[in-house]
């Protein structure tokens, strides 16, 4: 009977498990590398947030040389150096050329990194359109050598393959260098690198950026700040947030003996009466031993969980930019009449502590007829792509700007001289894919968004208000004005005044108006008043972008 | 009298001037010109002013006819060292000289002129505006005794001797005099009318004076009836159309005056006059044809009884306006026409001028 072959069999023998790495070679998209444009972007993102993350790990204010030299036929190398603290010899190779391995996944702290997939796919990439190797040089401290590697992944395995491996010289005291070699191409405008690296350098006022462009022009964005932001904190996850497969695998895991104690040492805000409480609520016992609980039962654990009154999670553990920086960032790319920010205080979805901060600069230089431009961070890194798809702007064009001097058509981006910022920090931000593009539409997170944007619209409705008022009072007055000649002339011959009372009286006249109506604010736009604007700064990136406006739609339509 | 209304002027002109040396707001005030601003004293007879007043100055809403209003003195002033006079449209047309502070339509130089006079206190004939308007036909048993403009001799007009025309009252009659044996006036809302009665010589049936005033009356032509019924001692009575305009707007101000005039209404008032008719009874008694009544007449009538003092003062009137109202029509004088084209002359004036008890106060 062994002979008769079923088509079961045959399937059989062309299924087999797929390698994440080979997955991800075919969906390439989902992390980011739709398009050569965009892949030569989210290369220097990942490489860049992984700098600066180990940085401010390590303490150390960052130092990042970005370097991209065009190397012809629409290839180009690209090179990020760190002062980092350096990665150990033996984890190098995996953390290179090894897909979802990092140190970030499973912590809950505030990072710009958070799946371990990055870099790797950098080098993936870079492996898939020139077929050269990455290059990496790594460095911990000065009293220790210099370790040089060549590495491609092995993507049927998600392995890393060593192709050279060696000591070096470098000068650097400790750090970490890689070089790739990539399919890419090199455009302006506000999708491009230099945009990228500008608003980093806005929303991390203590990194320096050292950039030298595939012109070979080198571009130095240096920090304003010595000082380090807050450091994150790593929390443990809070039970609201938890997913029942994850709660399944945390109990499979955990070397806790007793599920109260499970409860009260895996999450925050689980003490130990907290935990007895939810066993409670669960119907099940506090000594139940948690590997050996079933499926059944866990979801009964969920349930338990929900009905206990728990305290939200942490909310120190987050380190904003702050309203008074986000300001800075925001006059220094923009000579604006008036700024507007605020950082809200913490919140949370789904067990995750986040803030919400947001920005206003209104007015001045800027183009009053088209949509506002909308700036987005997540953890201080530039989110560029997929504006339309994400909550910050859902949660815009949900704002009644009308309320706030803007003009807004239903469901749109509202219309003014105006430029909006918002960054939201979190432990664990939601992206909606892998590629980090646009936040995911929490409605917490809108909420959040909105209070933050109501806030700054309100002064930004006072200003407006202000600045409509003396408009009309000043109006008023020159109406006033223009009939003066005619009292006085009039006054003239009626009482007989000689051609120099006329005259006084005229200037009286002028005295009085002003003297009964108070002195006259100016609201016109001064350019100069800003004096941390920067103007060379402002147009990085925008340079090419005048030239190409006629040819690409505008920004947000242009996502693929 | 002329040195008098320089004098007020340049007083007007030199407390702007000095406020404004002392660098305060300079500002003219003038008598509100509004029914807000009157009351009604049955005393009295007339319209009397409260003495609330408004205020031009420096502001965006009054600049403009602060300016205007100095200027307008600036025009009197002229008008009157020179001796000279200017209609009020010929005054709106010399506006058109003062750039920014140009009229754009005569009402609004009307207006102006209305309260510089108001502020002066005098007719505006005194400060050299006369109205464009004519003042009114006489006809009947009186002989007006007038001057000739040129060499100021006594002219004697006869007003029975215009045949089927009239007489025309002159814009100013202070200085009229009179002689006649008629024993009442009749004024008239319509030259319709007017000309029926004078064409069979109704004055002369009835032995009195008719004046047509042709709509609301003018200043000038309340003032005639006026000096005429003093001089002479006789009875007025109104002959309107059996609507609210006739009876608010034009009885009621040809008797005691009206709010926009509220600064004069002293002069040209005639307090003795009574109402014959058409009353909203007489719609019913007479079975007169008549037309439904208008949004603008009902809105008259409720805005009468609501602000008008005169109304508010006379329950008989207020009974006539409510009978029209539930009525809901009007009729015109010329409706006693359905009765015979002389119905007017044979049977409804000599009818109601006989029976008191249907007049209105």
């Amino acid at each position: 009977m062994a002979e008769t072959r079923t088509k079961a069999h045959e399937l059989a023998e062309k299924q087999r498990e797929i390698g994440v790495a080979e997955f991800f070679s075919r969906n390439r998209h989902l992390l980011g590398f739709d398009n050569k444009r965009k892949a030569l972007l989210t290369t220097i993102k990942e490489a860049v947030d992984n700098s600066l993350d180990a940085c401010e790990e390590a303490s150390v204010v960052p130092e990042i040389v970005v370097e991209v030299v065009d190397m012809q036929n629409d290839r180009f190398r690209i090179i990020v150096e760190d002062n980092g603290p350096g990665i150990v010899k033996k984890q190098i190779p995996k953390i290179f050329a090894k897909l979802l391995y990092g140190s970030k996944f499973h912590s809950m702290k505030q990072s710009r990194g958070q799946q371990g997939i990055g870099i790797s796919a950098s080098v993936m990439y870079a492996q898939l359109t020139t077929g050269k190797a990455a290059k990496i040089t790594s460095k911990i401290s000065p009293s220790e050598p210099a370790h040089y590697y060549e590495l491609r992944i092995d993507t049927t395995h998600n392995k890393p393959e060593i192709v050279k491996e060696e000591v070096v010289e470098w000068k650097k005291e400790m750090g970490t260098r890689i070089e790739l070699d990539i399919e890419a191409s090199y455009l302006g405008g506000a999708q491009s690198i230099d945009e990228y690296l500008k608003q980093t350098a806005i929303t991390n006022p203590h990194a320096t950026i050292i950039y030298t462009n595939p012109k070979a022009e080198q571009i130095i964005f240096p920090r304003a700040t010595e000082d380090l932001p807050k450091e994150a904190k790593s929390i443990l996850p809070h039970p609201y947030g938890v997913e029942l497969g994850v709660l399944m695998n945390m109990l499979k895991n955990t070397d806790a003996r007793t599920l109260q104690s499970f409860l009260s040492n895996s999450f925050s805000r689980v003490s130990s009466s907290a935990a007895k409480l939810i066993c409670e609520n669960a119907a099940m016992l506090t000594s139940a031993k948690p590997r050996e609980i079933s499926r059944e039962n866990a979801d009964s654990l969920m349930k338990g969980i929900q009905k206990t009154k728990l305290m939200m999670p942490p909310t120190d553990c987050i380190s904003p930019i702050g309203a008074e920086a986000l300001e800075k960032g925001l006059r220094k790319e923009v000579n604006a009449e008036f700024y507007a920010t605020v950082s809200r205080s913490p919140s949370v979805y789904r067990g995750n502590p986040f803030i919400i901060e947001a920005g206003i600069a209104y007015g001045g230089n800027q183009d009053a007829e088209g949509s506002v431009r909308l700036l987005r961070f997540a953890n201080r890194v530039p989110l560029l792509y997929q504006q339309g798809a994400c909550a910050v702007t859902r949660s815009v064009v949900g704002t009644a700007w009308r309320n706030y001097g803007l003009s807004q058509s239903q469901g749109a981006l509202p219309i003014g001289p105006c430029t909006i910022a918002v960054h939201i920090a979190s432990v664990w931000v939601p992206f909606t894919s892998e590629s980090k593009e646009a936040i995911a539409h929490y409605p917490e997170i809108i909420k959040e968004i909105k209070l933050a944007l109501q806030e700054c619209g309100r002064k930004l409705a006072s200003y407006v208000r202000k600045k409509r008022s003396i408009h009309a009072e000043s109006k008023r007055r020159d109406y006033i004005e223009t009939f003066i000649p005619h009292v006085s002339s009039a006054l003239k011959s009626l009482v007989g005044l000689s051609a120099k009372d006329e005259e006084k009286t005229k200037i009286l006249l002028k005295q009085i108006l002003e003297k009964h109506r108070g002195k006259l604010e100016s609201v016109d736009f001064d350019p100069s008043k800003n004096v941390e604007y920067d103007k060379e700064f402002a147009l990085i990136g925008k340079k090419k972008e005048e030239k190409e406006k006629q040819t690409t739609l505008t920004e947000g339509e242009q996502d693929e | 009298m002329s040195k008098n209304v320089i004098g007020r002027i340049k007083d007007l002109a030199s407390g702007v001037y000095q406020k404004i040396l002392r660098k305060k707001q300079p500002d003219l005030s003038m008598p509100l010109r509004a029914l807000s601003n009157v009351k009604y004293d049955p005393k009295e007879g007339y319209f009397e002013i409260i003495g609330k007043t408004k205020s031009r100055t420096l502001t965006a809403s009054t600049i403009k006819t602060f300016a205007q209003t100095l200027r307008m003195m600036e025009l009197s002033k002229d008008l009157v060292e020179k001796d000279d006079i200017a209609t009020k449209r010929e005054a709106y047309y010399v506006s058109k000289n003062w750039g920014e502070a140009m009229f754009k339509e005569q009402p609004e130089s009307d207006t102006v002129m209305d309260d510089f006079e108001a502020m002066m206190e005098v007719n505006r004939e005194q400060i050299g505006f006369i109205p464009e308007e004519k003042g009114g036909d006489i006809a009947g048993a009186l002989v007006v005794i007038d001057k000739d403009p040129d060499t100021g001799k006594e002219i004697r007009i006869d007003c029975t001797k215009f045949g089927s025309g009239a007489y025309s009252i002159p814009s100013s009659v202070e200085d009229l005099k009179f002689e006649t044996k008629a024993k009442f006036i009749l004024a008239i809302e319509t030259a319709g009318m007017f000309q029926r009665l004078v064409k069979h010589k109704y004055w002369k049936k009835a032995n009195c004076i008719l004046v047509s005033m042709g709509g609301v009356p003018t200043r000038s032509c309340r003032r005639f009836i006026r000096k005429l019924s003093d001089d002479k001692k006789l009875p007025v009575y109104v002959f309107t159309d059996g609507d609210p305009y006739g009876w608010l707007n034009i009885y009621r101000t040809l008797k005691v005056g009206s709010g926009n005039a509220a600064h004069i209404n002293r002069y040209f008032c005639v307090p003795n006059a009574k109402f014959i008719g058409i009353t909203a009874q007489d719609i019913i008694d007479y079975k007169l044809p008549t037309h439904p009544l208008k949004d603008v007449d009902i809105k008259r009538i409720k805005d009468g009884m609501k602000n008008d003092p005169f109304v508010r003062h006379h329950k008989e009137w207020q009974k006539n306006l409510n009978l029209l109202v539930k009525l809901k029509k009007r009729a015109e004088q010329q409706a006693l026409a359905k009765h015979g084209l002389n119905y007017v002359i044979s049977n409804y004036l000599p009818d109601k001028i006989k029976n008191q008890k249907t007049w209105l106060p």
